[in-house]
Formats: structure tokens, C-alpha cells, sequence
């Protein structure tokens, strides 16, 4: 099921033919790739090969690193979001992203989560926000460690807590796209495996892209990987089969550790 | 001989020190390498580690020239501090002084004029009385110089001597010079912390002095500022209240200031951070901090030529008539431009100390820029923004220049901005630059200013140093 998209609907998201820059390096090389509600896509390859730059060129962050200039076409539901009248506060609140490093504000676990709501206008009263805000902490998984507090620092929970109350800030604003970049690295893997059980059940209500260093884990939460290396999409395909079978040298040796 | 001479004298012996005792170490260090295994060395295992040296030769040379030149020179230091007195004990013992008059002022007088005779600092004497001890002075410098070049010489070889024995391979030289260095360095901090403690000693002890003419509740409480009424013998009562002065210094440093200083350093530092293309921070920022070297007595003729002027006539044009020419408002207005500087710096720090990963985190939910300056950046170095601010409170109550050119002598206690107000630094300044005696009360009455004036900054330092100390701790 997850093999076939409909030829007939556009994908969420295409990137085609895509270069970055960071002043005169050039970081990514034309890179075309789509990614779709129904699958996980995983990006994986070795450190400094371009993985989590070509992510942050699906939100525009790379907009906020000076000198980063993005060239060919990337697409969200056909529009081109670097299109000048593209405005990169909606693209954001359409593709939400997660960091590496939990990163939630130093404000309580309820403003955490009602701040997109908040700034979008989501909500029209408390009784509205509440709502969003419960159902948001329910869909990351964290509602019943804390509902009694919420009131707390979002700054005072665990690691792993507090990667799942990003992604729950991330799902408050309705997205339409979720982006995870290295989103367990910095957690043990009791949290990492409530994490990616998380990823499991956002799969399908939301397209998701993750960049991860630990092939278990892309093996593990996607359906298609997507392997890069010194700034070239290598090889993107199915992930069993990239896994098992991989046409091209350089993806069998990465994968079977042979270097990265 | 003179005291310069003994010194480069003993400094010199000191290089010679050096030199002879590091090569006196290198040789022990040579001999040990070369004697041959074989040689009837009396019982090789009884020095395990043979005759290598524990400290490098340096080492060997530093502490000899060490034991040289510290004993000899800190002996030469005391010496010339206690020769005048011994001089002139044994110039009163010379039989001239049996004809010295009784009394203590020309007895002084002549005695300072036959010294300075003696020393080449006067050509003929005033006093024909003076001769007589001219030569009884040289004699006595003489002897004591001559005594005291002698002794720090002879302290200066004996040093040398028992620094030289002691070079021996196992002599831990490295262990004792590093503690000396340790040891100076100490000193040196040690004299920072002596000379505030002596400051505060002695505002406390004028304080005291103060507070035994004045009640300190009616120093402290009083609203009736007229310390003149006091100079002019109108009694202490009633003189010495110093709440129009705790008033007006608050008024300005801490109120038109601040108003100035805070949302102008404030915006200045996000637009640095947040919005400045790095060129533009390039040259903003030096620029910027321009401001805070600018000498505040500039600043002072600035708020004394231009600022109350204008303030004056925009009163006067707005139907206040009694707008005085020295204005509260001008001297705020120029010491709040005067702390931009010092606001901004801290809370450039503080906001680019928050971690980027918040900024990208509110970003990356479609968050606008001023939206995450205002719900993110800011709350977040809010503390440091309010310690940079306490800081900056404490620096403007001090302040006195712009006060001194600006703010008026006028101890009134009023809110209106336009009228001339007086600060606790401007009337410190007025106390002690009259020419009152040392110890009327007028004059003291600066030192009890002083004292509240440190003991406020002090709390508000602390108070500021605490809070961003908590705010790096959240980050770090």
C-alpha cells in the first residue's frame, strides 16, 4: 500500500533539481526528491553530506543562516515556496519542524504548546486553546505524564519529554508537514523508542521527513530513505529494498558500515 | 652614597646571583652526568635518582638572586622610612640643640631649614640660628645612610651565601621560587581588597565624626536641606536633612534617566542582534560604545549649554513659567543618553546568550521576528536585561559631572521635571570644595553622603551581579 501513490495527486512536497549554497560552497547538488502523507521519508548518509541542510531548505529555515542561497524548485502542494509571494510565516506554520537538540521554550508546558496556536490566531478563546493544547500533549504522547502540571517549566522536564512537547508544539498548528532533524540524538533509548512509536502513529495524518545518523532507527520509522553523500542525493527509493538491495556501492557500503 | 645607588647596587649583585648560581647548578649537573659508571662512587643505589637536578638551573639562579635582592631591598625600604626621625634624634643630641628655643613651632622651623640647607634644597638660611645645625645634619645623614647602605650590602651577601649552600641536586628550588611567585601575586591582590576596606574605613569614621553632631534619623528622614544655615551658626537642627538630596538623586538617575536609557538601549540592542546585517553591527557597535568613552564632563557642558536651555524654553513655551534654567529634566535627559551604551552592551549580551536553537525553535512555528524577540528572546534574557539595568541605576546615582553642570544646587523636593533639583553627588562636591574647617559639620556632612551613597550602590551591584550569575547558570 505504502508502495503506490496515486499517479494522479500531486505529492505533497517535490524538490527538484535543487542546489544550496553557503556563500561560495555549494552545499547541496541537485537534488530532486518527494515526500508524501502516506510514508516516512528517512535521510540518511554521512555527517556533513547535506542530509539536514536540504531539510531546513523545505521551511526556509536556511533563510535565517547568512549567505545560504537556495536554487531549482521546491514545491508544497505545487506552489513554489520560494516564490517571493510565498510568505515564510505560513510556509512555517504548514511544515513544522523539530530540532536535533530539544529545544522548548523557557515558558510553561501549556504556553509551549499554545504558543503557535497563539501566534496564528488558532484558537478564539481559552476553552478553545485548552482544547488544542490537550489535544496536541495526546497525539505527542505526553498528556498523561502531564496533565497535573502544566502549569511546570517546560525547561524542567526530561529530555525525551521535552523532544516529545517540541513535537507536540509542532502539531498544535495543524501542519501539514513535519520535519525531524536528528530528533533522538540527543536522547537514551528508552525515549528514543517512544519517539519513534510517536512517529509511527503521526505517519499518515502527516507527511514527515527525518534526518537521522542511526540506520536502525531509518530502517525502524520509514518507508523511503533517501541516501546523500558529499552533497548528492545518492540513492531514494523504498527503504527495504535500500536496505537489502541497494543499487549503488557507495549506499552498501555506508549501510554495512564500511565507512560514515 | 645614596639610597639609588644601593638599590642598583643590590640588583645588580642579584644578576650576578643569578648567573653564578644557575651556573653553579649546571656544573653539579654536568659532573653528575659525566663521572663514569665505573668510578668508585661511594654507594650508587644510596641516590636513586643520581645527581640530576630537581629544579632546572633557572630555578637554581632565581632563588639565589632571590634571597640577594628581597631581604637586602625590603630592608633598604624601611631603612629610608625611618632615617629622617633617626637623623634628627641624633641632631638634638648634638650640643647646638641646647640653644634651640622651647617653643615647638621655630624649634621645627629651624630645624626643617638646617635640614634643608644640609640636603641642597635651600642656599642660604632664613634664620641665622639654622647654621648651627647644618653641619650636624650632614653628619647624622651620613652616618645613617652610610650604616644603612652597609647593612642592606652585608644582608644582600648574606643572603647570597645561604642561597648558595643550599644549591645541592635534590633542592627543590622550582618548589620554593613558585611558592614567592604565588606568594607576590597574592600581595598584589591583597592590596585591591586593603585599599577599599581602608576607604570604607575611613567614609565610616568621618560618618561617625557627622553623626555625633547630627541625629542620623534627622539626616536620614529630614526634608530640610540647608547646610550653609548650619556653616552660619544657626545650629545643626533642621540643616542636615537629606531626603531632597536622596530625592533628587533618585529623580534623575533613576527615573528621566532610566526612561531615556532603557527602551532607547533596549531597542538599540535587538536591532544589533536581531535585525543588523552583520556590516552594519560592524560599525553600530563601536560607534555605539563611542558613547560610553566620552568623558561625562562633556557631557556636562552638553546638558549645561544645549540641553537645559532648550528645556527651559520648551517650558516656558508651554506655559511654565517658573521653568528654571538648570533643569532635572536636562541633566537626566543627558545622563540617560550617557548610560545608552552601558544599557545596550548588557542586553546585546544577554539576548545573543540565549541559545540559538530558541530562536530557530519559534521560527520554525512561523513566528515573525519581533514575535520571537518578544515572547521568546526577551523573556528569556530578561534577567540579564535587569541585572545590565540595575548595574546601569547604580552607575548614574553616582555619577556627578552632569549633575554638578546641569542639575542646580536647589535642594527641592518637587516632582516637576523643569525645576531645578539637587543630587547627593553635586552636594558631596559643594561640601567639600568651600573653606569650611575640616571638622565642622557642613564638611563631614559629605562623608555621611558618601557613606549612603556606597552602601546603595554596593546592594545594588550585588543585587545585579546575583541576578545575572542565576540568569548564565540557566544557560550554561
Amino acid at each position: 500500500m505504502t508502495e503506490q501513490t496515486t499517479p494522479s495527486a500531486p505529492p505533497k512536497m517535490a524538490a527538484r533539481h535543487v542546489n544550496v549554497f553557503y556563500g561560495d560552497k555549494q552545499a547541496i547538488r541537485d537534488v530532486s526528491i518527494e515526500i508524501d502523507n502516506d510514508h516516512v521519508i528517512a535521510f540518511i548518509g554521512p555527517s556533513g553530506c547535506g542530509k539536514s541542510t536540504f531539510l531546513r531548505t523545505l521551511n526556509r529555515m536556511n533563510d535565517t543562516v547568512a549567505g545560504a542561497r537556495v536554487e531549482g524548485d521546491i514545491t508544497l502542494d505545487g506552489e513554489n515556496i520560494y516564490d517571493p509571494s510565498m510568505d515564510v510565516v505560513q510556509l512555517r506554520a504548514r511544515v513544522g519542524m523539530v530540532f536535533q537538540k530539544p529545544n522548548p521554550f523557557p515558558k510553561s508546558i501549556y504556553d509551549n504548546i499554545a504558543y503557535g496556536p497563539r501566534i496564528h490566531g488558532l484558537a478564539n478563546s481559552k476553552a478553545d486553546l485548552d482544547v488544542i493544547v490537550e489535544s496536541a500533549l495526546r497525539r505527542a504522547g505526553l498528556w498523561d505524564e502531564v496533565k497535573d502540571r502544566l502549569k511546570d517549566s517546560g525547561t524542567a522536564l526530561s529530555g525525551g519529554q521535552q523532544q516529545r512537547l517540541c513535537i507536540g508544539r509542532a502539531i498544535a498548528v495543524e501542519p501539514e508537514v513535519i520535519l525531524m532533524d536528528e530528533p533522538c540524538s540527543a536522547l537514551d533509548p528508552i525515549a528514543t523508542a517512544k519517539i519513534e512509536e510517536l512517529i509511527h502513529e503521526l505517519r499518515g495524518r502527516y507527511a514527515i521527513a527525518i534526518v537521522t545518523h542511526n540506520m536502525q532507527q531509518a530502517a525502524r520509522v520509514s518507508q523511503r530513505t533517501a541516501f546523500f553523500h558529499l552533497g548528492t542525493l545518492v540513492e531514494y527509493g523504498v527503504t527495504s529494498e535500500i536496505f537489502t538491495n541497494p543499487r549503488e556501492d557507495r549506499t552498501k557500503d555506508y549501510i554495512t558500515g564500511r565507512y560514515g | 652614597m645614596s639610597g639609588t645607588a644601593i638599590t642598583i647596587l643590590i640588583i645588580g649583585l642579584g644578576l650576578i646571583a643569578w648567573l653564578s648560581a644557575r651556573a653553579r647548578a649546571l656544573r653539579l649537573a654536568h659532573a653528575g652526568r659525566a663521572s663514569p659508571p665505573s668510578a668508585p662512587s661511594p654507594a650508587p643505589e644510596a641516590r636513586p635518582r643520581g645527581p640530576l637536578l630537581h629544579s632546572l638551573p633557572s630555578y637554581h639562579g632565581w632563588y639565589a638572586a632571590i634571597w640577594v635582592a628581597v631581604p637586602a631591598l625590603l630592608f633598604l625600604t624601611v631603612w629610608t622610612s625611618l632615617m629622617p626621625g633617626l637623623v634628627t634624634d641624633r641632631v638634638l643630641q648634638d650640643p647646638a640643640a641646647a640653644t634651640l628655643p622651647q617653643d615647638a613651632f621655630s624649634r621645627g622651623a629651624i630645624l626643617s631649614e638646617g635640614r634643608a640647607i644640609a640636603q641642597g634644597k635651600a642656599a642660604a638660611a632664613f634664620d641665622p640660628r639654622s647654621n648651627a645645625f647644618v653641619e650636624p645634619y650632614r653628619e647624622a645623614q651620613r652616618f645613617y645612610s652610610i650604616g644603612g647602605g652597609v647593612i642592606a650590602l652585608l644582608l644582600a651577601f648574606a643572603g647570597g651565601a645561604y642561597a648558595f649552600t643550599r644549591i645541592r641536586p635534590d633542592f627543590r628550588a622550582r618548589t620554593r621560587v613558585e611558592r614567592l611567585v604565588m606568594l607576590g601575586l597574592l600581595i598584589a591582590s591583597l592590596i585591591a581588597i586593603i585599599t577599599t576596606v581602608g576607604i570604607v574605613a575611613s567614609l565610616l569614621w568621618e560618618s561617625i565624626r557627622f553623626f555625633s553632631l547630627v541625629n542620623p534619623v534627622d539626616f536620614l528622614f529630614g526634608t530640610k536641606w540647608s547646610p550653609q544655615s548650619a556653616a552660619l551658626g544657626y545650629g545643626n537642627e533642621n540643616a542636615f536633612g537629606a531626603v531632597p538630596l536622596f530625592w533628587g538623586t533618585i529623580f534623575i538617575g533613576a527615573i528621566i534617566a532610566m526612561a531615556v536609557a532603557i527602551p532607547l538601549g533596549l531597542m538599540s540592542a535587538i536591532y544589533l542582534t536581531q535585525y543588523a546585517r552583520p556590516a552594519a553591527r560592524k560599525w553600530l557597535k563601536p560607534i555605539l560604545e563611542v558613547l560610553a568613552g566620552v568623558p561625562t564632563v562633556v557631557y556636562g557642558y552638553f546638558a549645561a549649554l544645549t540641553i537645559a536651555p532648550a528645556m527651559r524654553d520648551f517650558a516656558v513655551s508651554i506655559g511654565i513659567s517658573s521653568a528654571s534654567s538648570e533643569s532635572a529634566l536636562a541633566a537626566g535627559l543627558v545622563m540617560g543618553v550617557m548610560i545608552i551604551p552601558f544599557v545596550s552592551s548588557m542586553a546585546d549580551d544577554s539576548i545573543s546568550s540565549v541559545p540559538q536553537a530558541m530562536r530557530d525553535g519559534s521560527l520554525a512555528m512561523g513566528a515573525t521576528t519581533s514575535e520571537t524577540i518578544r515572547q521568546v528572546l526577551l523573556p528569556a534574557a530578561l534577567p540579564g536585561v535587569v541585572g545590565g539595568v540595575l548595574l546601569a541605576v547604580s552607575r548614574a546615582i553616582g555619577e556627578t559631572m552632569i549633575v554638578v553642570m546641569a542639575a542646580g544646587l536647589a535642594a527641592n523636593l518637587t516632582l516637576n521635571p523643569f525645576a531645578s533639583v539637587t543630587t547627593v553627588t553635586t552636594q558631596i562636591v559643594q561640601l567639600l570644595t568651600g573653606d569650611q574647617e575640616f571638622d565642622s559639620a557642613k564638611t563631614l556632612a559629605a562623608f555621611a553622603l558618601g557613606l549612603v551613597l556606597f552602601i546603595v550602590t554596593l546592594l545594588l551591584n550585588i543585587v545585579a551581579l546575583q541576578v545575572v550569575k542565576r540568569y548564565r547558570e540557566a544557560y550554561e
